[in-house]
């Protein structure tokens, strides 16, 4: 569903992405592992053209778009297939949770206000914030605001959902609230591709796992693959730091 | 305090008080709405980036808050019927009012625009938002909410700036009070009388500002977070 071949991407004299391929199936669940600094948010955010990759195509749903040949409303059409969840939840502050969630819908698709509002009831009601409709993120906790972020990305039936370490920003205690619901929505099918550090999801509820580093994919395969047999010395070390500090 | 000057200060009051009701406040409010169209405008094409016209609000902002307004006025009153453009004073007032204000009100409104932060213009985008939709729905209404008090600082601070106007022959409340001191020769009695009826202006405007902040949550909001009651203690340093 989603292919990505050769992705480049600079900042500066920085070299962030050196050439990525990707693919993503239907029914997908996709771990992007690897150290701070290794381009996995890059990658990501050129998906959705939150950046613009300097080179490479990306395939979506059939669709190609190549650097330089993509219009506004290319761009438009592909995020309104696509949904995204922020590491910094990056909630509309002037808005309840509930408009969060029915913003988009109302605003960005011209649906009928008395829809959008079942919609993004349902999907408050799904990430377990039924009792939360009205309040304003800054009066949630974090846990809360991530999966109101959540609730934001299903209300638009997104094709894929990409998450940006949906995890990093929270207190230890919060985390399980996020992944629970990430779990529950891999479980029905929804296709996921997760930038994280949550070795448990990677291995427990993805099926497939992307190790980068350097703004390259040093291996990648099946979930249970990868952390039974890492094939690259790289990712055996990365792997043992990790299982090292928990 | 003889009976004669009491009779003036008493006679003045309402001669002081009709050309403010009748000029100072209508020039304050034409102008300020001007300024405020002006300075939206002239921090959302900053805010954008866009290319040339971005040149061009930089250097207005540059000319205007570099040069004196009662400059200003001068140039566009005394200065451009050399050039055969002639405006009214009342007009001219105004025009120079709102040109004056709108590149002071376009910084503040730069600022609380770029207070916005990026992350929820990205989520707006990502959500099948357009541009002019999320600032519409997301960012400028932010925004707004932060530059109320400051905006509320540039209005009382321009009700006093339009005594400028008696420079350029409008009849607002200082020329008013003018004539009265050159009949009565009373000029202390009579300046204090205009700065009290000035003072009662604004401690009206300031009321509204409270009420204003309170209907938009702010002064709620920040009283919880340390941070900002540090900023709002600074800023009362800061009034012009």
């Amino acid at each position: 569903m989603v292919q990505a071949r050769n992705i480049t991407k600079s900042f500066q004299t920085q070299v962030v992405l050196r050439g990525v391929d990707l693919t993503v199936e239907k029914g997908d669940v996709v771990a992007i592992l690897g150290p701070s600094g290794s381009g996995k948010t890059t990658l990501l955010r050129c998906l959705n053209f939150l950046e613009t990759a300097d080179g490479g195509t990306l395939e979506f749903d059939g669709e190609t778009f190549q650097r330089g040949h993509v219009s506004k409303r290319d761009i438009a059409r592909l995020r309104k297939k696509t949904a995204f969840v922020f590491q910094n939840y990056n909630l509309f502050s002037n808005k309840t949770a509930l408009q969060n969630v029915t913003e988009g819908l109302i605003i960005g698709r011209k649906m009928h206000k008395a829809q959008a509002l079942e919609i993004g009831r349902r999907a408050l009601d799904k990430v377990g914030l039924s009792d939360r409709y009205d309040y304003y993120p800054h009066q949630l906790s974090g846990g809360q605001q991530q999966r109101v972020g959540i609730a934001r990305a299903l209300a638009t039936d997104p094709e894929i959902i990409y998450f940006d370490e949906p995890t990093s920003a929270l207190d230890p205690e919060l985390i399980g609230e996020v992944l629970a619901v990430m779990k529950q929505l891999a479980e029905e099918g929804m296709t996921m591709l997760v930038v994280t550090h949550e070795m448990s999801f990677a291995r427990n509820v993805s099926n497939k796992v992307i190790f980068m580093e350097d703004g390259q994919v040093l291996e990648e395969g099946s979930s249970r693959e990868f952390f039974a047999h890492p094939s690259q010395e790289r990712t055996r070390a990365f792997l043992r730091t990790l299982s090292g500090e928990r | 305090m003889s009976e004669r000057l009491l009779e003036i200060i008493v006679d003045s009051f309402t001669k002081i008080l009709i050309p403010g009701i009748k000029v100072t406040i209508p020039l304050t409010i034409l102008s300020f709405s001007f300024a405020m169209v002006i300075a939206v405008i002239v921090a959302m094409i900053q805010f954008a980036q866009i290319r040339v016209l971005k040149q061009i609000c930089r250097f207005y902002i540059w000319v205007v808050r570099g040069t004196p307004l009662l400059v200003q006025l001068y140039v566009i009153f005394y200065g451009l019927p050399n050039l055969g453009i002639i405006i009214d004073p009342f007009p001219c007032a105004v025009l120079v009012f709102s040109i004056n204000e709108g590149a002071y009100c376009a910084e503040t409104m730069r600022a609380a625009l770029e207070s916005v932060p990026r992350g929820q213009i990205e989520a707006g985008y990502c959500v099948g938002m357009s541009y002019l939709q999320i600032m519409r729905r997301i960012v400028l209404p932010q925004a707004f909410r932060t530059a109320f008090p400051p905006l509320s600082n540039s209005l009382i601070s321009m009700v006093k700036d339009t005594s400028l106007a008696a420079n350029i022959t409008v009849v607002e409340m200082f020329m008013a009070t003018q004539r009265i001191v050159a009949r009565t020769y009373e000029p202390l009695a009579l300046y204090i009388e205009v700065g009290l009826i000035y003072l009662l202006f604004c401690t009206v405007l300031t009321g509204l500002q409270h009420m204003g902040e309170r209907r938009l949550n702010v002064a709620e909001e920040r009283r919880k977070d340390p941070w900002y009651r540090h900023v709002i203690s600074l800023n009362r340093f800061r009034r012009r």
